[in-house]
């Protein structure tokens, strides 16, 4: 048998470790050093301003920032249970579905297209014309076949327009939460609610009491990946609203004074505080794997 | 003295010749396609009258500012770059990266409105290529006519012309602010061209400076009468929420329906191609026209907005001023009537020579009246919105004017504004 040295693990790991520090580790320590300087051309040019705590009072403090913390809190809660609760529904009730897989495929569809696409979609079916024109928009054209009066859908702040954005979120993945949920479901040994029907139980029982907990390892993994998902939410926002009438994001928000402000600084505390609001879930994934054996 | 520097400059070409040394002037310019051929030409034209002098063009079409910013750390810039960056132009010159060109170039016949903004303390810095005219209002002529309707020459009559429309059943007018991550631009160019009419020019330089606050007395007219028709439910279709749900490219089709469902539409020069594209059967002239966005105050008379271009001459060490005689040759070429011609007829844009020849350049009516605008306009003023910081600029600017127009109070809208100019201007 080969006699293992020292450094021959070192031979393995080290390629990944390389990539790994260049490409995560050296931009995370240059983002957190930089969110304590100016904009980008005193952290280049001649005067290097140091600016202490300046971009994290910002961050903190500015009503648009505020704002758009409040507004990512807003997506976690509305959109992370709706995805992870339909999913589950969906999988279990087209379970018993004689055209399962047709509908699946319909309903996983939306998975398939980018963030951009589905948002200019959404645009239109929320688009709006004044009261007397033909509505192009598929959502005003209902109400005013209704008797109503068209909407201006996206400026109506902050809760319909906010709700109306999550709702592209949850178009977009619910398909996926189904999927996944599915599996599951398909993988939960028939025999344990057939013993279950025999003893008695309701189909609401034996879903609440035996599905239920079976499905959870599951139903944890779906929702940690939608909060990740949604803490990073850009797209839908940048397309369909950029983030005026109240519906800014954090995401977004970093791009603007990265990009159209040019205020490098305060992109890195932006990016930084993202960064620390996404680790508490990857945590949460890395210790589910170590507990399932995948991870030493 | 143009005749005694054409000798000069004769004398510089067969002194060229004389000595058989290719002289080369460069330019970088980061226009696309169609302008880029336009100054193709334009550059063609001016090797054929100087044989002996050889243009190599380097076109940078994205964060040219950056690119240039480069160059010049690395002193390596180019002879001339025609840029529309005035903040830009007066922060080089002031570092000693431009040169001065009193003296070396005429600007006489340039327009004279556009002059001034050619200057950085008072010395000259920059030639204009070429200028677009933003205070204009678009009109369906037929609808006038049948309705006999007049065009307004002050806001007054604007006023009242807007509520016999009302009056008469219709909608004044069509406003769109929306334009995806850019949504609110065009409220900006509603206020600035309301401003430059109520406080003049000199008060807007302040403002585009910082040097009054958003709250001032003068700032808040200029939104007050911007919202005196954007917030009037009557006065635009759709009322607030059609101006901020419509797109400013679909907001020219509404006057052009049969009967019209607005009658007013105030946008740039370039509005007129969309217009085209969505109704190719419109006639420029016949169809629409164009009249000056009304004085508002007799004082400031009528003032244009606008952008362009400006050529500047970097440095490089040269003999005249830090430059070399073919680069101010050529600087001089670009301002001169042939090489306007060309741009304008090409391109539609307003050349800035005075003395060009209009009927000729411009095949259509409505770029012959803004030219005829540009060059009787009592002052000129560039777009503000693009002369201030990004933050404010193209940020809390732009989505102050769509939540004053969603309804937010002037004085919420203001005082963000006002906390994110202090904060990106530092002062």
């Amino acid at each position: 048998m080969l006699k293992t040295k020292k450094w021959h693990p070192w031979v393995f790991v080290g390629p990944a470790l390389l990539i790994l520090t260049f490409f995560f580790v050296y931009p995370a320590v240059a983002t957190i050093w930089r969110s304590f300087y100016g904009s980008g051309q005193e952290l280049f040019g001649p005067n290097v301003r140091h600016v202490g705590l300046a971009n994290w009072r910002y961050v903190f403090t500015n009503p648009t920032m505020t704002r758009a913390l409040r507004n990512n809190a807003l997506w976690v809660g509305v959109f992370t249970p709706v995805t992870v609760g339909l999913g589950l529904i969906l999988a279990v009730l087209l379970d018993r579905v004689k055209y399962e897989r047709v509908l699946k495929s319909i309903i996983f569809v939306p998975a398939a297209i980018s963030y951009v696409g589905a948002s200019i979609i959404w645009r239109f079916v929320y688009a709006y014309r004044p009261v007397g024109l033909s509505q192009i928009g598929v959502l005003n054209a209902l109400v005013v076949a209704l008797g109503g009066e068209p909407q201006g859908w996206l400026i109506l702040r902050p809760w319909v327009n906010n709700l109306l954005l999550i709702a592209v979120g949850i178009w977009i993945w619910t398909g996926f939460s189904m999927v996944i949920f599915s599996a599951a479901y398909k993988n939960i040994p028939r025999d344990l609610l057939e013993a279950s029907r025999i003893d008695g139980a309701n189909e609401f029982q034996v879903f609440r009491r035996v599905t239920l907990p079976l499905l959870r390892p599951t139903a944890e993994v779906v929702g940690v990946t939608m909060v990740v998902q949604v803490l990073k939410v850009f797209d839908i926002v940048y397309v369909m609203t950029n983030g005026n009438y109240e519906t800014e994001v954090v995401a977004n928000r970093m791009y603007k004074e990265m990009f159209n402000f040019f205020n490098y600084g305060r992109a890195s505390a932006i990016a930084v505080v993202l960064l620390l609001m996404l680790i508490p879930f990857m945590i949460l994934n890395v210790r589910r794997l170590a507990g399932q054996g995948g991870v030493q | 003295m143009r005749k005694a520097m054409l000798v000069l400059l004769c004398l510089v070409v067969f002194a060229g010749v004389g000595f058989s040394q290719q002289k080369t002037v460069y330019v970088m310019h980061g226009w696309p396609g169609q302008q880029a051929v336009a100054f193709a030409k334009v550059v063609q034209a001016f090797m054929e009258a100087y044989p002996d002098i050889n243009v190599v063009t380097e076109i940078v079409g994205r964060d040219r500012p950056a690119i240039l910013a480069t160059r010049l750390a690395a002193g390596n810039p180019p002879d001339v770059s025609p840029i529309p960056w005035l903040g830009l132009m007066a922060e080089w010159a002031r570092a000693g990266y431009l040169v001065p060109l009193d003296g070396l170039v005429d600007v006489s016949e340039q327009i004279p409105a556009l002059t001034p903004l050619g200057y950085v303390d008072g010395k000259l810095y920059g030639t204009w290529q070429s200028a677009n005219v933003k205070s204009l209002v678009w009109y369906n002529v037929k609808a006038f006519v049948e309705k006999g309707y007049q065009v307004p020459t002050t806001w007054d009559e604007l006023i009242a012309l807007c509520d016999r429309i009302v009056a008469d059943g219709g909608v004044p007018w069509s406003i769109g602010l929306e334009s995806g991550a850019a949504s609110g631009w065009p409220g900006t160019d509603w206020i600035e061209d309301i401003m430059l009419r109520t406080a003049g020019p000199e008060v807007y330089d302040q403002w585009v400076n910082h040097e009054i606050p958003w709250t001032d007395p003068a700032v808040v007219e200029a939104w007050e009468k911007f919202g005196q028709i954007a917030l009037n439910p009557a006065y635009v279709l759709g009322g607030p929420v059609g101006a901020l749900t419509t797109n400013f490219g679909d907001a020219g089709a509404p006057l052009f329906t049969d009967p019209p469902q607005a009658y007013l539409l105030k946008q740039a020069t370039f509005i007129q191609s969309f217009i085209l594209n969505q109704k190719p059967d419109l006639v420029p002239g016949e169809d629409f026209a164009v009249f000056p966005f009304p004085p508002i105050d007799p004082k400031f008379g009528t003032p244009v907005l606008g952008g362009g271009d400006v050529s500047v001459v970097f440095n490089t060490g040269g003999p005249l001023n830090g430059t070399r005689e073919e680069v101010i040759t050529f600087v001089q070429f670009l301002s001169s009537v042939k090489a306007q011609e060309i741009w304008a007829r090409e391109l539609g844009e307003m050349a800035a020579n005075k003395n060009i020849d209009p009927v000729a350049t411009y095949p259509d009516p409505i770029a012959r009246a803004a030219w005829q605008m540009l060059l009787t306009a009592d002052s000129f003023r560039y777009d503000g919105s693009d002369l201030m910081p990004g933050a404010v600029g193209a940020g809390s600017f732009w989505q102050g004017v769509l939540d004053y127009v969603s309804g937010v109070p002037l004085k919420t809208v203001l005082d963000y504004i006002e906390s994110t100019a202090v904060d990106a201007y530092g002062y």
